[in-house]
């Protein structure tokens, strides 16, 4: 069996999964990076940006990440965020109406959210 | 029925009215605290992670942020005081209001001048009352607070702390705020959050002992740095909303169980009372009856001789 790494990813009012992993990408201000287990200890900020974490059974999780930190030491991770959600968890068509709004009214940053989420969202299906 | 029998039975029926108010606000106030406790509970996770990180910065690399170095001669201090927007909480207000007020004395004796930053509109009300200045106030979600909300109390803070002494910034940051111990013990509390002391901060992840790996900085130490204190003051900020709105409902809960109660012994007493002023009324009726039978008897057998 390879080698696994823990994972937590927690947003600022709930613990939104947990579980084992072989491999996490995330991207922080300093581009994409990939941890696998034996990593040496990290502190990283986060951008906004989609993170995806193969499962130790074989399955991909992706969640839409909105700036936080990503930590790991003793093959724990903790990936913390202000907001964060599964890709399960976002209504596409929603988002697309988000996304169309804040193109509409000029808003840049609800515009790079909503276009993280989506992105989140389509990366599974 | 007398006038004395009346009164007692419309004051009876007015407190179990207000019995009936009391109690549902005291139910409605025990499930609000299971809810608040449970939002506590799920802010821990993120709040005790970003407590690891700071203290893993913060030991792990000799970077000096303003926002970890005590200023040499602190004079502005900022006070952020938490109270409700409803009242009918016993005096969770009043002794939040205390503590704060206790603190500024405190600071002021220290030489320092200090800004008061205030959430609820219970405190809003107390010191606009004494024509006190309030640097900035918000009112409207003490019940329920969100991050977001926490996010909009902190930024002002932060920007504050961020700037110069001299162009109206502040060395230091307080928090007066009501802490959730259990359901029966709520205390007011005043603790420093800026700057941070990394002591603390370590002592409170409760691993002191713990040694910490030495981190690799993603991008630098101090940029990390940068991003994290802001997000660990709002992190702070929204665990003591929180605590603060547990707190008032058990406080309001607790204050309505006791206005219940009296309720309770007030209908008791009342309806003794007029239960003694009914019977009064029957023996007086009797004894009238008795007396103006045995008149009569007195007056018929009088004729008869």
């Amino acid at each position: 069996m390879a080698a696994e790494l823990h994972v937590e990813l927690v947003a600022a009012d709930r613990q939104v999964w947990s579980g084992e992993a072989t491999l996490v990408v995330a991207r922080t201000t300093s581009g994409d990076i990939g941890v696998m287990p034996g990593h040496q200890p990290l502190l990283g900020v986060l951008e906004s940006g989609p993170v995806t974490i193969r499962t130790s059974d074989g399955g991909t999780v992706v969640a839409a990440v909105h700036g936080g930190f990503i930590s790991f030491a003793d093959d724990k991770l903790s990936l913390l965020a202000e907001i964060a959600e599964l890709s399960d968890e976002i209504d596409v068509q929603r988002v697309e109406r988000e996304l169309e709004r804040a193109k509409a009214e000029g808003d840049a940053s609800a515009e790079r959210r909503a276009d993280v989420r989506l992105r989140a969202a389509t990366a599974t299906r | 029925m007398g006038a004395q029998l009346r009164v007692y039975k419309r004051r009876i029926r007015s407190v179990t009215a207000t019995k009936k108010i009391t109690k549902a606000m005291e139910m409605i106030a025990a499930s609000r605290v299971v809810k608040a406790q449970r939002k506590v509970a799920a802010s821990t996770p993120y709040a005790q992670e970003l407590t690891r990180a700071v203290t893993a910065v913060g030991t792990g690399s000799n970077t000096r942020h303003p926002l970890t170095t005590e200023a040499e001669n602190p004079t502005r201090a900022a006070v952020l005081l938490l109270t409700s927007d409803r009242g009918l909480a016993g005096a969770f207000n009043s002794n939040a209001i205390k503590a704060a007020e206790q603190l500024t004395e405190r600071l002021e004796r220290e030489g320092k001048q200090v800004d008061t930053y205030i959430v609820g509109r219970r405190g809003v009300a107390h010191y606009n009352f004494r024509e006190r200045t309030v640097a900035e106030s918000f009112t409207g979600f003490t019940d329920e607070p969100t991050y977001a909300d926490a996010k909009k109390v902190a930024a002002p803070l932060i920007e504050a702390i961020e700037t110069e002494t001299a162009d109206g910034g502040v060395d230091e940051l307080h928090i007066v705020y009501t802490e959730f111990v259990s359901m029966m013990t709520q205390t007011a509390v005043d603790p420093r959050l800026l700057p941070l002391r990394l002591d603390e901060v370590a002592a409170e992840t409760g691993k002191k002992d713990e040694i910490l790996p030495l981190y690799d900085f993603e991008p630098s130490a101090e940029d990390v740095l940068d991003a994290l204190l802001p997000r660990y003051v709002e992190s702070r900020i929204y665990n003591a909303l929180l605590q603060s709105a547990a707190s008032k409902h058990a406080a309001t809960r607790r204050a309505m169980k006791s206005a219940t109660d009296n309720a309770g012994e007030l209908i008791n007493t009342l309806s003794r009372l007029a239960n003694a002023a009914r019977q009064a009324e029957i023996t007086q009726e009797i004894s009238e009856i008795v007396g103006g039978a045995s008149a009569l008897a007195d007056a018929t057998a009088g004729s008869d001789n």
